[in-house]
């Protein structure tokens, strides 16, 4: 941890490609590879005249990005769903100029056995500096059992075993989601599985990075992500959000606000005014959505007339549900005076 | 038995935790079995709560193809609360979730399944990879990578267009009981049109043309993964207020013939899944769920749906095959095809629906939680047959159930033996190398199988054992 707070610690690490199973023909190279990026960039509108500075820059990336493995556990993968959504930059620039995913069962070529001693390879050739991602809640009730992520020697591995085998190697964990963050869907009562988020599991202690939200907004996990390797560790608040995401409240940047302060308040759906009595969870939520707006910036929930869930709360579903239940009066913010 | 045991776990590029177990004897696989990794319980998490939370907390049962539990969950509450949505509200829901399927559709085609046929770079994440038989000449193999990154971008449109009505995606706002939250507007409408028809020249000039690239290069795959051969769709997108017109027929299909579907006759096989025996055989409005997890035999989390006693394959090749729209095959390239043109078809149907919004007209029809109701939404997900039940008791859930479409296709053998559709489709399967099973996934990923959506605990009234999974 004391390290990640050195901005001038370097998470990059040299990752030779020798170290992985390679096949006798290797087509096609890592050279045509980036040409083909900057091919299918040109066909999405790049000029032509941009080509060769776009190849030129593609070919100067390191093949040795930070290498990042990426674990599931009880959870739906929505977040990684999201970040498939990331604008700037693209999931494609994420994946082959940013780090180097080594490890995630949803995109990953390889499977089964080739993938669990992919897994084993890596996290011991890069300990102490891979990053870990953990996408989805820990089952930990009867050891684990309810959430297996593959086979080793003919024995199930339980995402509980995964987390505290992979957490101690990582150089920090980006815990992503409601799922991993403190449990999510999969904890709300009566948590038939035991799910807890990550730091229940491994302690306050560990370097990990808590990112809410059900789905966490892609530029969340981008910005923290490039925080890490640019500057270190971003500023955490006690629950270990980073604050530069996390700390205002959706009520104090809603587009609303006004409504509220004026009293106007929409009793029906597709009636305008703050949502509060049709169970808007925006007061005891924090994050930056009224803001940044989600899919590229062109809606978010309160902007769609919906309540807010409180996704991003981690109290989420429990505390923040019913959803279309108003807050108690005594929980709604206090209406300030106007400035003199 | 005489075969070699080959044990695939996880497979991966796809949604949720699956493991697979063939055994292959004289270079073919003689038997399979389909198993489920992951428990959540959801249906226990959504018993006493509000029923108006179901859309939200249903959509979390999958990250891919949450707007079709939203829909399925706002039509089984539409129906418990006995309210009809006004027709802008039937058609948003039908936008959102349409286009959902094409962003699902692509990110199949392209991201989970194409590394099956064509050779990636020597790169994370596309090595390590199997060593197989990638046969596609290298200028169109070359094409195909460069299209996975393409496609990596246009799939983040449809999102675009299910977020202008509904939010945001994945999970989505905006389904609410009676309705939809937002009024249609014109800079809504236009940036959904405009998207739209961007991610359409997308799929006519390089989906559909790269789909067949892959069934040409390899088409002795028209002649695997066959299966039971019998389909079945609940139908879905519904084109007026009546829900009996639909851009996709309810229908199921066996021996040559088109037949109706009567939800009466869906009942859930256990002997071969966790559970206790005697909860087998019933239908899901009255489903009992007792895990099992040391009965002999038994192998998965998944439960075996059957239709008067007979496995049914779902998904867009049942679809487009029950509504007329196909019928070259039922094999592992007839279901990429038929995922591409069901893309196609529905990106036109969205073009229509846009123009039939009406600007100041309704979106919602006021309702309430009824005291005591029941009710059923039968959709269809990209993947399949999707029906959601709710028993609501003092404004409350009581009982909360869904059979998803990929219990039927990836469901274990049934009280007689009957292996589940994507195990049958797995048998005869060639397999060159056993170090290298990538004929297995071929077919396991024909199915785009989201296990994340079929392992489900139904338990309406009684109290939970322990259990133990091995």
């Amino acid at each position: 941890m004391e390290e990640l707070k050195n901005p001038k610690a370097k998470l990059s690490i040299e990752v030779s490609e020798s170290d992985f199973e390679k096949e006798e023909v290797m087509e096609p190279t890592r050279r045509e590879f980036l040409k083909l990026c900057a091919a299918s960039a040109a066909g999405l509108g790049i000029s032509q005249l941009y080509i060769p500075q776009v190849l030129r820059a593609l070919e100067r990336a390191a093949v040795s990005n930070p290498p990042v493995i990426w674990i599931q556990g009880a959870g739906d993968n929505g977040c990684l769903v999201s970040l498939l959504n990331t604008t700037h930059p693209t999931i494609a620039e994420v994946l082959f100029k940013i780090i180097s995913l080594q490890y995630n069962p949803t995109i990953m070529a390889g499977a089964g056995k080739m993938a669990i001693s992919h897994l084993d390879t890596v996290s011991e050739k890069t300990k102490g500096n891979f990053i870990l991602v953990v996408e989805g809640a820990i089952p930990t009730k009867d050891g684990g059992i309810y959430c297996t992520i593959g086979q080793k020697n003919g024995k199930h591995i339980t995402m509980l075993e995964a987390v505290k085998d992979l957490g101690p190697k990582a150089k920090a964990i980006i815990a992503l989601g409601a799922c991993a963050t403190h449990g999510g869907i999969p904890a709300g009562k009566p948590n038939p599985t035991g799910a807890k988020g990550v730091r229940d599991v491994l302690g306050k202690a560990a370097p990990i990075i808590n990112i809410p939200g059900c789905p966490a907004h892609p530029d969340w996990f981008v910005g923290t992500l490039v925080h890490l390797l640019m500057y270190g560790l971003p500023e955490l608040d006690d629950q270990a959000r980073p604050k530069m995401f996390f700390a205002d409240s959706i009520h104090q940047n809603c587009p609303n606000y006004s409504y509220y302060m004026e009293g106007q308040f929409a009793s029906k759906f597709g009636e305008k005014g703050c949502l509060i009595q049709l169970g808007c969870k925006g007061p005891m939520t924090y994050s930056d959505c009224p803001l940044r707006r989600w899919n590229s910036g062109v809606e978010w929930c309160i902007g769609a007339g919906a309540p807010c869930i409180g996704c991003c709360s981690l109290g989420f579903p429990d505390e923040v549900s019913p959803f279309y239940v108003s807050l108690p009066k005594e929980l709604w913010p206090e209406k300030q005076t106007e400035l003199a | 038995m005489a075969g070699r045991k080959i044990v695939i776990d996880p497979v991966t590029r796809i949604e949720g935790h699956l493991g697979i177990e063939v055994e292959v004897a004289q270079g073919r696989v003689i038997d399979a079995r389909s198993m489920g990794t992951l428990f959540r319980g959801f249906e226990l998490i959504l018993k006493g709560r509000d029923p108006r939370d179901a859309p939200h907390l249903t959509q979390r049962i999958c990250g891919v193809c949450s707007a079709s539990h939203g829909l399925a969950a706002s039509y089984n509450l539409d129906n418990a609360f006995g309210v009809t949505p006004p027709d802008n509200a039937r058609i948003i829901r039908n936008l959102v979730v349409g286009a959902n399927y094409i962003h699902s559709h692509i990110l199949h085609f392209y991201h989970l399944s194409a590394l099956d046929y064509v050779r990636g770079p020597d790169t994370a994440p596309f090595i390590p990879r199997y060593k197989g038989d990638y046969r596609l000449p290298k200028d169109v193999n070359d094409a195909c990578v460069a299209h996975y990154l393409e496609a990596l971008k246009m799939r983040m449109l449809p999102h675009q267009m299910r977020a202008l009505f509904a939010g945001k995606a994945p999970h989505h706002v905006g389904f609410v009981p009676g309705g939809v939250t937002q009024k249609p507007t014109v800079d809504k409408i236009t940036g959904f049109l405009w998207r739209l028809r961007k991610v359409q020249d997308f799929i006519n000039n390089t989906y559909v043309p790269d789909a067949m690239a892959i069934a040409s290069a390899y088409s002795d795959y028209k002649k695997i993964g066959l299966g039971h051969k019998n389909l079945l769709a609940y139908g879905t997108f519904d084109l007026d207020s009546t829900g009996k017109n639909k851009l996709f027929k309810r229908g199921r299909y066996i021996g040559g013939k088109l037949l109706d579907v009567d939800a009466a006759k869906i009942t859930e096989d256990v002997k071969y899944s966790w559970y206790e025996d005697k909860t087998s055989g019933k239908n899901p409005t009255e489903g009992v769920t007792e895990p099992q997890p040391h009965k002999p035999d038994a192998y998965s989390w998944v439960k075996a749906p059957r239709y008067d006693g007979l496995p049914y394959e779902v998904g867009p090749l049942a679809r487009m095959w029950i509504n007329g729209d196909y019928k070259q095959g039922i094999s592992v390239i007839d279901r990429h095809i038929t995922r591409a043109l069901e893309t196609q078809k529905i990106a036109n149907a969205l073009e229509g629906w846009l123009m039939q919004l009406k600007l100041n007209e309704p979106i919602w029809t006021e309702c309430s939680v009824p005291e005591s109701a029941d009710g059923c939404g039968m959709v269809e997900a990209p993947r399949g047959a999707l029906g959601h039940w709710v028993r609501i008791r003092n404004h409350k859930i009581e009982n909360y159930q869904c059979v998803v479409p990929s219990t039927w296709n990836t469901s274990p053998r049934d009280d007689k033996g009957i292996r589940g559709p994507m195990e049958q489709a797995l048998i005869d399967t060639p397999v060159a190398d056993p170090d290298n099973p990538i004929e297995v996934l071929r077919v396991v990923r024909s199915f785009d199988p989201c296990l994340a959506c079929a392992v489900h605990l139904i338990k309406p009234n009684g109290r939970m054992k322990k259990f133990r999974v091995v």
